[in-house]
């Protein structure tokens, strides 16, 4: 069993905004393409011009309807699913190699894929499905919070951000540190009442989700209604004229 | 910028280019080791994404790399559709082509039939067709959103997307119209999210609930088609309740001109006007007719006038009467529309408090055209965003006139808050050109093909009185079709109707697949024998593509292009611009990878073609080649004198903007600012650009046009009142008989909405049924692709609530769909969040066994469907016996969503989608799993 360093001093994680995700899958793919772009890094897909593709994604995006109780209208909404980095991570407990672990310094949560050796119990005991097993390579893949971009010195500073974060078209994925409460993503969560993803695991996720917000009801304006005479032809002509008038 | 910046095991170098995975154009950085692409991420500093990336432009890596990739010009082989190919060399294909094309030019170039489907290089192309001089060229907008385009640029001088953009900076309430997760793509995502994070409410209005829909604050599931009835209820309530912009509609529209209301006046239905032509208005204060544009005129809205010829009203007048009337009333309105009373008077109570209660004022003076002098720049914050939802019906035109009806009765057109427009645009339409079409032996075309017409005048007929286009653009059947109708050539040649033609050469559409309507119909059509001869009746076919399509079987010559990592374009200001509403941009593509296959870029064959065809404009009088390659004709080719498909880093030292010399290292500036270039409007040209004269002057400066185009907003469209004239014309220039009532029903010079549908063909099909585009594939070729089909492998077809119900649809149920034209098998889901009488599904996912290097067993192609199979191209005979093509009266635009079905749940299915056709043979083998 591996345990779980206290992370005191940074809570590195997402974001993510609900009530914007249109559900494009451009995080999806982008997450998909910079983690498997070249050198050590590589992401399977078997069956990729056959029946029954599948690959390994490190994010992915499920479509969900709901009836909602308040308007009584079906409605629409996108999921981004991904590592949350929880504070108590049972994948990381529970992983017999050491392999996965979180770090001290900032609370990611990585795999280390030379000691994974593909046993899946990491999967198995994250309640999110956060983490999936590249059938090529054997080994268990998960979000690194592009490790790799946010502290790289090659990149311009304005790109050291997840790769998801900054393809985000709406920008409703935002990237920071939890354990700031100046930061933009703390002040959001306090704004917005942001949350945790099934808290009843007791896992704490750094990650945090914006809700969709309450669709306004149909029948009423939200900025009021028009207090004004209906008028006929000959009326509105008249106006019209009146009014030019005080031009 | 090419530079290298980041050092893994070897060296990754970083080329910012322009993405072609769809029609958006954004900025990329592709990052290359090794001579191979590894990563493809936003261009920060593009104005169009700004850094974001979509699921299509993130996925380009695998078009760049497809399996699907033709590798070497084609021959036939086989018969035709079967896909067996040898192939040739560069050499063979070019001679092979021209034996084909040059005696067609000596003698008859209308033989020549050239559509380009989802070229971003139609400038080029159109030029190409011209100087060929065949009269049949245009691009896919006919099948696409012509509707949008022709409405817009009519209305206002510009239209939705390219044209302009809500002002997403400053707009309080936007409302979508018909729009998808798509067109376009990243900037509206963007937009989206600025509204979100301002607050500002977002109404769609959409039979479907997805993706934008989706987080919109309000939802209206309205019924396909019925969105201009809509419209023109919001109208006919904001008229009622007094909420219009008076001083807008007075200073800036059409509607304080004088319309002839006479019937016996030969002029009827058109403006008073004196004799240099300028529109006549009454003056409000001293009750004398004036010039709407001289100094000082404050045109009365509503004062009559009478001469010797009638008696005349005002435009203002005439909109009043008709959108007064009950039948707009939102009691009346809203079950047609699928939607209830209060919803229709809650939207115009919305639209009217947000433009007039939340306005906006920017203190910039400002010179109008009459030359005097304003003070500010009033805003009214209501923006409008409509899409393929609105064009793809045969009502579209006037439907997306009804939209812009509305934006200009609350002043909100390049205001701020509203809609604005992005340069070169706005234009209107009269400075647009006319159509060219006039062909003779040996010759270029006296013009370009594609414009706007003013009226009868400008129709496309030959001297004997036939269509003068294979399409039949630009004919009374569909005068304003600006676009050209490409979903009819396949049928047309077929046909020989109005001609016989010789050669149908396309370019980048999958015409016997996805993008025809009636696909099984046309495979037919591009593969019958003329029973006498034996030969095809369409004689040849060439085709250029860079996958292996469904379409590349139907092909007797294949031209291989390459990707759009592999090649130099331009996204030019002479073509569908790029650019935001506050600067003027355009760019380039450049080979940042080389081939690694016998491929050329589409453009450069062309070029090439054309010297070998001796064709004027790319050979000197010594018969030498004029460009090297596209690059150079990029670089050196002057439309007019300074103006060239780029607009920036021109003259001697690139400095110069829009207008300037050639230079010879332009695109390296291009390449060295990342791809692109923007100038920023300048702040007094920022708004009210119709008639604003620092934005005409600046406008002339760029080169957008060579004189100041102040307009007014054409509320009332005169070119519809010169058609419904035809009783005017002498009787060889006249309509055929069968076509006087719908130009007398439709044509209507104010926009009017009509149902799409004979109550008899409802009773018999009451479905409705739509496709969308999901938006990670949208205008992609995407379905191969090797990420992309991980996401939307296959498709369903989505069933609301009732119908489901109704038809006691269980998980894993098929259904059999029939519309009038044929019928199709498919699996059905359940989907509560769209309109009642609506089922839809994602459009061409369904793939044909044997195409784009895929294994015949994928669900593409067993479970995958389309449904063009349902849509007729052409409507039942009506009572004189013809038929219609499936289009909009005025436009030519495809109705796609016309479409009516009805829906059986099919017992013990064999869980394959029907029809299925024989398995392609292919000239790319099916991909494979990259190596670990």
């Amino acid at each position: 069993m591996t345990k779980l360093p206290k992370c005191e001093d940074k809570k590195l994680g997402l974001l993510i905004d609900l009530d914007t995700c249109v559900g494009c899958h451009g995080c999806v793919v982008s997450c998909k393409e910079w983690n498997s772009s070249g050198g050590e890094k590589q992401l399977s897909d078997i069956n990729s011009h056959q029946k029954d593709p599948v690959g390994t994604f490190l994010n992915r995006v499920h479509s969900y309807e709901r009836e909602n109780s308040c308007t009584n209208e079906a409605e629409t909404f996108y999921f981004p699913r991904s590592c949350l980095h929880c504070e108590d991570a049972p994948c990381v407990t529970v992983c017999p190699t050491g392999a996965s672990y979180k770090r001290e310094e900032d609370g990611i949560v990585l795999v280390n894929e030379d000691d994974c050796m593909g046993c899946g119990l990491c999967a198995w005991a994250c309640p999110y499905g956060a983490r999936e097993l590249d059938l090529v390579s054997g080994v268990m893949k998960k979000c690194t919070l592009c490790v790799d971009r946010i502290y790289s010195e090659e990149l311009p500073p304005e790109d050291r951000v997840p790769v998801c974060v900054k393809s985000c078209p709406t920008g409703a994925r935002a990237f920071g540190d939890f354990n700031d409460p100046n930061s933009d993503v703390s002040k959001k969560v306090k704004e917005r009442g942001g949350v945790d993803l099934m808290p009843e695991m007791q896992t704490k996720p750094v990650n945090k989700y914006l809700l969709p917000r309450i669709k306004s009801k149909n029948s009423v304006s939200s900025v009021g209604s028009v207090v004004e005479e209906e008028t006929d032809a000959t009326g509105l002509l008249g106006w019209v004229d009146r009014a030019l008038s005080k031009f | 910028m090419d530079k290298e910046i980041y050092a893994t095991e070897s060296l990754v170098k970083v080329s910012k280019t322009t993405c072609y995975m769809c029609a958006c154009r954004c900025g990329i950085d592709v990052h290359i080791k090794d001579n191979e692409v590894v990563h493809i991420e936003g261009n920060r500093d593009h104005p169009v994404n700004k850094g974001v990336l979509c699921a299509k432009g993130a996925s380009g890596i695998f078009q760049h790399k497809a399996a699907s990739r033709l590798k070497k010009p084609l021959r036939r082989v086989g018969e035709r559709g079967e896909g067996k190919f040898e192939e040739i060399s560069w050499d063979e294909a070019l001679k092979i082509a021209v034996e084909w094309l040059s005696p067609i030019r000596k003698k008859s170039p209308e033989k020549l039939v050239f559509y380009t489907g989802r070229d971003q290089s139609q400038s080029f192309t159109g030029w190409w067709a011209q100087k060929f001089g065949t009269p049949n060229y245009a691009a896919h907008g006919g099948f696409c959103s012509v509707n949008m385009a022709a409405a817009g640029i009519y209305t206002m001088g510009g239209s939705f997307w390219e044209f302009g953009s809500p002002d997403w900076d400053k707009t309080e309430l936007m409302l979508l119209f018909g729009v998808a997760e798509d067109h376009d793509s990243n900037p509206i995502k963007r937009g989206l999210g600025k509204l979100k994070n301002r607050g500002a409410k977002v109404i769609a209005i959409n039979p479907v609930r997805t993706g934008y829909n989706s987080v919109a604050d309000q939802w209206l599931g309205i019924r396909p088609g019925t969105d201009g009835l809509l419209v023109l209820s919001i109208v006919h309530t904001l008229l009622k309740k007094k909420k219009i912009d008076l001083d807008y509609l007075q200073s800036f529209t059409n509607s304080p001109f004088l319309v002839s209301v006479t019937s016996t006046n030969d002029r009827k239905g058109l403006f008073l006007k004196d004799k240099e032509g300028c529109p006549l208005v009454i003056d409000h204060f001293s009750g004398e007719l004036k010039r709407f544009s001289d100094k000082g005129v404050r045109p009365s809205l509503t004062k009559s006038y009478s001469n010797e010829d009638g008696s005349y009203k005002t435009v203002f007048s005439l909109l009043t009467e008709k959108y007064l009337d009950n039948a707009y009333s939102p009691k009346l309105v809203a079950p047609q529309c699928g939607l209830k009373e209060e919803q229709i008077l809650r939207l115009a109570d919305d639209i009217a408090l947000t433009a007039f209660n939340k306005s906006i004022y920017i203190d910039q003076s400002w010179v109008d055209f009459r030359g005097e002098k304003r003070s500010g720049f009033t805003g009214r914050p209501v923006s409008f965003h409509a899409m393929r939802g609105i064009s793809a019906h045969s009502n579209g035109f006037q439907t997306c006139r009804a939209i812009h009806l509305l934006q200009i009765l609350i002043g909100s057109v390049d205001v701020p808050g509203g809609f604005r427009y992005k340069p070169p645009y706005p234009k209107p339409f009269d400075a647009h050109p006319r159509p060219h079409f006039k062909f003779s032996p040996d010759s270029e075309l006296d013009g370009p093909h594609l414009g706007y017409i003013s009226g009868p005048e400008d129709l496309a007929y030959t001297e004997d009185g036939k269509p003068a286009r294979i399409d039949k653009g630009f004919t009374w059947e569909n005068p304003m079709s600006s676009h050209g109708l490409m979903h009819t050539v396949i049928s047309n040649c077929h046909s020989g109707d109005p001609y016989k033609i010789d050669t149908l050469f396309l370019y980048m559409a999958n015409m016997a697949w996805n993008s025809s309507m009636n696909t099984e119909e046309t495979i037919k059509k591009l593969t019958e024998r003329d029973p006498d001869s034996g030969a095809y009746r369409i004689p040849r076919i060439i085709y250029s593509d860079s996958y292996y399509s469904e379409t590349v079987a139907y092909a007797d010559l294949i031209l291989p292009d390459t990707t759009y990592l592999e090649r130099y374009d331009c996204i030019s200001l002479l073509d569908r611009p790029i650019g935001e509403p506050d600067q003027v941009s355009d760019a380039i593509r450049w080979p940042v990878v080389k081939p690694d296959r016998d491929v050329r870029s589409f453009q450069d064959v062309l070029l090439q073609l054309g010297v070998m065809l001796e064709l004027p404009g790319m050979v000197d009088s010594d018969k030498r080649p004029l460009f090297e390659d596209y690059a150079d004709y990029m670089q050196r080719h002057q439309r007019r004198p300074g103006i060239g498909p780029l607009a920036g880093f021109r003259g001697e030292t690139n400095t110069d903007c829009g207008r300037g010399d050639i230079s010879l290292n332009q695109i390296d500036n291009y390449i060295k600012n990342g791809g692109f270039w923007s100038e920023k409007i300048p702040d007094e040209a920022q708004y009210y650009k119709p008639w604003n004269r620092a934005y005409q002057k600046w406008a002339v400066e760029m080169g957008f046009y060579d004189k100041e185009e102040p307009f007014v907003f054409q509320i009332y469209l005169e070119p519809l009142a010169k058609l419904q004239n035809y009783h005017q014309l002498p009787d060889n220039l006249k309509p055929q008989k069968h076509l006087f009532e719908r130009i007398d029903e439709k044509m209507d010079p104010l926009p009017i909405w009509w149902s799409n549908h004979d109550p008899k063909k409802v009773k018999q099909y009451p479905i409705h049924a739509i496709t969308q585009r999901p938006a990670a594939m949208y205008h992609s070729w995407g379905s191969q692709n090797v990420w992309l089909r991980q996401i939307h492998g296959s498709n369903k077809l989505f069933v609301s609530k009732g119908i489901w119900k109704e038809k006691n649809f269980k998980d894993g149920d098929w259904a059999r769909l029939t519309s009038e034209n044929s019928s199709i098998v498919v699996p059905v889901a359940l989907m509560k969040s769209q309109n009642e009488d609506t089922v839809w599904t994602w459009n061409a996912i369904g793939k044909r066994k044997g195409s784009w290097a895929l294994d015949e067993n994928v669900e593409e192609a067993n479970e995958g469907f389309i449904i063009n199979h349902l849509i007729s191209d052409l409507l039942p005979k009506n009572d004189s016996g013809y038929r219609y093509s499936n289009s909009d009266p005025i436009t030519g635009q495809a109705a796609w969503y016309d479409l009516l079905v009805n829906i059986e749940k099919v017992d013990n299915p064999s869980k394959v989608s029907l029809p299925q056709f024989p398995v392609l043979s292919s000239p790319v083998n099916v991909g494979v799993d990259k190596k670990k």
